[in-house]
């Protein structure tokens, strides 16, 4: 993607928001999710978590987690297995209730907002056998969530001719941005773990976001599909303006992208930057335990602690346990 | 509906195959019986094939047996109890329906039916042995009787039957008109459906019920046991050919009826159940798109270089 290709698209943001036929009322949230999306400042915070915890079965996962994520940021979240970052976004989606503390997601309760959101779960992938094309996967994105027959050429006669071609454009656009359009109209199930992601991402992108949720979306790459997905993301977050906030379990591939990191251990958790959150010192208090950060001399970190932490780091592409 | 199989075609009075085609589907023709049969087959075909293009995404094809078997004792309980049998089709399906719902409505939707497969199948295989109690306690009827249950048959088909499938059809597909788009982002992505909202488990509970009427439907053309003839056949010959959904769904019905119409006609002249031909046409449809579809990718590769 050239310079000149996203500033166009940059510029357009603003307005051709409402040629895509989903951001009429008819979807939930549709109606005073526009109004307020034109009313707050840009700088506005796109996520903000203080005192946060969460509960799952009588159990606190996590605690006093404080977060604040302004307009085209990119942040990790970080932490052991088992810890609860998936269950943060599900908080942020507003699928799992915060047990203490304040969660504003886009300056609504989450939930109220997921119009605006983008999201993509943790490991999916498609059944070989799937017919579906990877762009129907990428439509269901725009309105998949909307009541009619899945045939929009038959529900949006006549009238609808422009908002028919909108959506047609926008879905080529996305396709396009993330560098698709070779094997879209291949059955999804056909598509290798990375086209399968960059397809996803564009679902995740379709309605023109302001945040995109993405769970671990670098699990199950190889490596060279982690850094291209890794810079893909890094883009679309700088270059569009999208808050990104990702779940990792190795903070390697992304390191250099990142704005922002929020460590999340069963001691608590830190948010700030990466040198100001991966350090032996942030990561020994929230373990409990000794924990050394070391820097190799490529930039990458790796984690070394005693017996009960390294093991929490489940890295299979760095020896020793990068973080 | 139910009728003397081995002789349909000399009871309903018509000659054997003559050498011009012409003269024999006009012959069939003349008869009300065979009328409403392609009226019917027709309509069957729709329902089952539409429903069926999802039960396939969903991959929920041992539901959709199980669904179809338990219709089985429905009919024989509705012939022992002397009422019309599309009434134990579709009450016994639906009920069925309902209790599948309840059974795996607490669990996600991948795990669902797969984790319950076991008990389904013990289920299935206790109703379907009820089924045949209940045929041989409704004395006076044929083994031919038990076999239309199971096999096919399309004779004495009424008109008030044909209207009855007909609403049947019409209302289940004003319901998937409404939830089609929903169920399809629900069934191949229920995680992201969910995050945007779609209430992913009353879907699967309602398409369940969808579900079980329509195996309910084709139960009373091609008989319980041959239900996948129409409900995954079409469906997955329709999915070989092509992956663009609107697509696939239009084949499906096509596929649907052609051989369900195609069955009739030769069935008319043949002392086998219908279920047979459906079947075998159906099959014979899938073999020829999967054979074509694997030489296929090569003429495409071709053109796309060009």
């Amino acid at each position: 993607m050239n310079v000149k290709t996203t500033g166009r698209r940059r510029a357009a943001r603003g307005t051709s928001r409402h040629d895509v036929p989903q951001a009429t009322a008819t979807t939930a949230g549709g109606a005073d999710g526009d109004a307020s999306r034109d009313a707050p400042a840009a700088d506005a915070a796109v996520l903000d978590l203080s005192g946060a915890a969460v509960k799952v079965g009588g159990r606190v996962l996590w605690h006093d987690v404080d977060l604040h994520v302004g307009a085209g940021t990119f942040t990790a979240v970080l932490g052991p297995n088992g810890v609860g970052k998936s269950t943060l976004v599900k908080v942020l989606l507003g699928l799992v209730p915060a047990a203490a503390g304040q969660v504003r997601v886009l300056g609504r309760a989450p939930g109220k907002a997921s119009g605006e959101i983008g999201y993509l779960p943790q490991r999916r992938s498609f059944d070989p056998s799937l017919r579906i094309r990877g762009i129907d996967v990428v439509r269901m994105g725009l309105d998949g969530d909307r009541w009619g027959l899945p045939l929009p050429s038959l529900t949006r006669g006549g009238s609808g001719r422009a908002g028919r071609r909108a959506a047609r454009d926008r879905l080529r656009e996305v396709i396009e941005l993330v560098g698709a359009s070779g094997y879209a109209h291949r059955p999804i199930g056909r598509c290798s773990g990375g086209e399968q992601q960059r397809l996803l991402i564009a679902q995740a992108l379709i309605r023109r976001p302001r945040l995109l949720l993405l769970d671990e979306p670098l699990d199950s790459l190889d490596l060279p599909n982690q850094a291209s997905v890794a810079a893909l993301i890094a883009r679309i977050c700088h270059a569009e303006n999208v808050s990104v906030l990702m779940v990792a379990h190795d903070v390697n591939p992304i390191l250099h992208h990142l704005d922002q990191v929020v460590y999340i251990a069963e001691g608590g958790a830190a948010s700030g930057t990466p040198e100001q959150v991966i350090t032996s010192e942030t990561l020994s208090r929230l373990y409990g335990t000794p924990i050394e950060v070391l820097k190799t001399s490529d930039g990458r970190l790796v984690v070394v602690g005693g017996p009960e932490a390294p093991a929490l780091h489940t890295d299979r592409h760095a020896i020793g346990g990068a973080l | 509906m139910i009728g003397d199989g081995l002789f349909r075609a000399g009871a309903a009075g018509g000659s054997g195959l003559s050498w011009n085609p012409l003269t024999d589907l006009w012959q069939i023709w003349q008869y009300p019986f065979m009328v409403n049969a392609f009226r019917a087959g027709a309509i069957v075909a729709v329902l089952a094939g539409v429903i069926g293009w999802f039960m396939v995404l969903r991959r929920q094809s041992f539901a959709g047996h199980t669904l179809a078997v338990v219709g089985f004792p429905g009919a024989a309980a509705a012939l022992l109890l002397g009422v019309s049998i599309s009434y134990g089709y579709f009450g016994f399906c639906i009920a069925a329906a309902l209790v599948l719902a309840a059974a795996t409505g607490r669990r996600t939707v991948d795990s669902g039916l797969s984790a319950e497969s076991a008990l389904t199948g013990t289920i299935q295989a206790f109703l379907l042995a009820c089924g045949l109690l209940f045929a041989a306690l409704a004395k006076g009827f044929l083994q031919d009787t038990v076999n239309g249950l199971l096999f096919g048959s399309f004779l004495g088909i009424t008109a008030g039957q044909v209207l009855l499938l007909a609403a049947v059809t019409a209302v289940v597909l004003l319901i998937l008109a409404v939830i089609g788009r929903p169920l399809l982002f629900a069934s191949i992505d229920p995680d992201v459906a969910a995050a945007r909202g779609v209430p992913v488990r009353p879907l699967s509970a309602l398409f369940l019920v969808l579900l079980g009427t329509a195996a309910a439907e084709a139960s009373q053309i091609t008989g319980a046991l041959l239900v996948f003839a129409l409900l995954v056949m079409p469906a997955a010959t329709a999915q070989v050919i092509t992956a663009s959904p609107a697509l696939s769904l239009a084949l499906t019905v096509v596929i649907g009826i052609a051989v369900t119409w195609a069955a009739l006609i030769v069935a008319y002249y043949s002392p086998y159940p219908i279920g047979f031909y459906v079947t075998t046409f159906a099959f014979g449809a899938y073999v020829t798109a999967q054979m074509s579809t694997k030489a296929g990718p090569r003429r495409r590769a071709i053109r796309s270089l060009s």
